[in-house]
């Protein structure tokens, strides 16, 4: 595998550091006037999301990350493993929960999510940045209140919660933002 | 805002007396700073055939040699505002192109340099004092270690203890542990207010005077100007010595082929301008836009400067 100088880290390189697959979020140069140049990372361990600070000399090497993110459409879930499909080659693979984490309150089937694989495994998931999914429960609907104004609780198919306008009604589908979990418009059949 | 503080510069200058010269950039000799890379251009003279090599000229990485063969020469007191060229440095605060105020004062010694120093911060950050501390009281302070008698062990247990992040090794020296503890501990740890620190570990002198101590520890005459968690300024109360200062070049120059760096010509024309007397002097640089940038109370020197070399960085 390749590997990267402190010269060549960017925001969003994918890098290997004390066996974990990270990505580059921050590289500040820093020097002293009459010393050696360090370059202070900020780095996020893709496996727990955690950011830390590391310094580096100029010109030390990381190993390059195999991290691929791969659009595949989410099949089903057989309780264990959440199965999705690369459209093009039908290749199939399996993510655990740990790589689910959020995911799984936003999807219910055949949408397409960006797959992180690491060395073909997959690493972490993202759900669409909007879904449409049914209210399964919620209190009923105020005629008359079009919009804001306080809200209240709606059970989604998934089995999320969002705060919905308190003219949404049970049954009917909503399109909600899933990177802030935040209702954004009824939509009609 | 700039124009108003390079304006407000030149007048503190002209009211002290001092002239202000204009010297040459590019030079047939670079600084041998391992940690210093210059930017090496060539001159061909019209009509050379392609085949022909140039002659390698280097940007300056400070004005430093040529003002002090001024100074040599008898110029009496001087300041410049130029264009420093620095290879390899890009970021928030460092560009490979930034301006530097320089300037040299014969008859000073570096504590009255550093009355100056803070008389100019004083006015163009407008703030009504300037403290003042030696480096060894400044790292004591903050570590409870002695820099000027402290080993690479004693300083790696300190960097361990506090959970740094060490890029450094048992191999490097205790200068690089000091200066790495120095910028990755202390200098985050500096308030805000500008901050004069003085008497440096012998081993950084660079091309300032060592002086034992009544305790008999070496320290350089050497001064930083620290500012917004950044380093401001350096001055020197500048060695004289052709000799030693020949020896230091060729320290350097040995360095930088441990650490496989190109080797670059030493002054000689510095050499012979020490040799024939540099009066009794300190002089200082100062980096301008990180001075405007403080000023204006901005996160990067890239807000304040009209372009940027490399665009955003």
């Amino acid at each position: 595998m390749a590997s990267y100088s402190t010269s060549e880290f960017k925001s969003g390189l994918k890098i290997m550091m004390d066996g974990d697959p990270c990505a580059i979020v921050e590289n500040e140069f820093v020097k002293p006037g009459k010393g050696q140049a360090f370059n202070r990372v900020k780095i996020r361990n893709l496996k727990t999301g955690r950011v830390v600070e590391r310094t580096f000399k100029s010109g030390d090497t990381l190993e390059a990350a195999d991290i691929v993110d791969t659009d595949m459409q989410y099949l089903y879930s057989d309780g264990e493993f959440w199965h999705f499909m690369v459209q093009s080659t039908f290749e199939q693979y399996a993510a655990p929960e740990s790589a689910m984490t959020e995911a799984i309150k936003w999807i219910k089937g055949e949408e397409i999510c960006v797959v992180t694989l690491w060395n073909d495994a997959p690493l972490s998931v993202a759900p669409p940045n909007f879904v449409v999914l049914t209210i399964t429960e919620t209190d009923p609907g105020v005629r008359g209140d079009t919009s804001g104004g306080g809200g209240k609780p709606a059970t989604l198919e998934t089995g999320a919660v969002v705060r919905v306008p308190l003219f949404v009604d049970t049954g009917e589908q909503i399109k909600v933002d899933t990177r802030t979990g935040e209702y954004v418009s009824r939509v009609k059949e | 805002m700039r124009a108003r503080i390079l304006q407000g510069i030149r007048a503190f200058f002209a009211e002290r007396g001092v002239l202000e010269v204009d010297t040459p950039a590019l030079s047939p000799a670079a600084s041998t700073d391992p940690y210093l890379s210059s930017f090496v251009c060539e001159y061909r003279p019209f009509g050379a055939a392609a085949d022909v090599p140039g002659v390698p000229l280097y940007l300056q990485t400070s004005p430093e040699f040529a003002m002090k063969r001024l100074l040599a020469a008898g110029s009496g007191p001087i300041y410049q505002i130029c264009k420093a060229f620095r290879n390899g440095e890009s970021g928030r605060c460092h560009s490979p192109e930034f301006t530097m105020l320089e300037w040299y004062r014969p008859g000073f010694d570096h504590h009255r340099l550093m009355d100056e120093v803070a008389a100019l911060v004083m006015k163009v950050l407008a703030v009504p004092t300037v403290a003042r501390i030696s480096y060894g009281e400044l790292f004591a302070s903050q570590t409870g270690l002695d820099p000027h008698c402290s080993t690479v062990a004693a300083l790696q247990q300190f960097c361990q203890q506090q959970q740094l992040s060490m890029p450094l090794t048992a191999d490097d020296s205790v200068d690089d542990w000091l200066m790495f503890v120095m910028a990755e501990y202390i200098e985050p740890r500096l308030s805000p207010a500008p901050l004069l620190v003085y008497d440096f570990p012998s081993g950084q002198a660079m091309l300032a005077r060592t002086v034992e101590r009544a305790d008999g520890i070496r320290v350089a005459q050497r001064f930083e100007l620290y500012a917004g968690g950044l380093e401001l300024a350096n001055g020197f109360f500048e060695l004289q010595d052709a000799a030693e200062q020949r020896r230091r070049f060729e320290v350097d120059l040995i360095r930088r082929q441990s650490l496989g760096l190109p080797a670059v010509p030493m002054d000689e024309s510095l050499l012979d301008a020490l040799k024939a007397g540099l009066p009794e002097c300190a002089g200082v640089a100062l980096g301008v836009d990180r001075l405007v940038m403080l000023a204006a109370n901005m996160q990067s020197i890239h807000q304040v400067t009209a372009l940027s070399v490399l665009g955003p960085a």
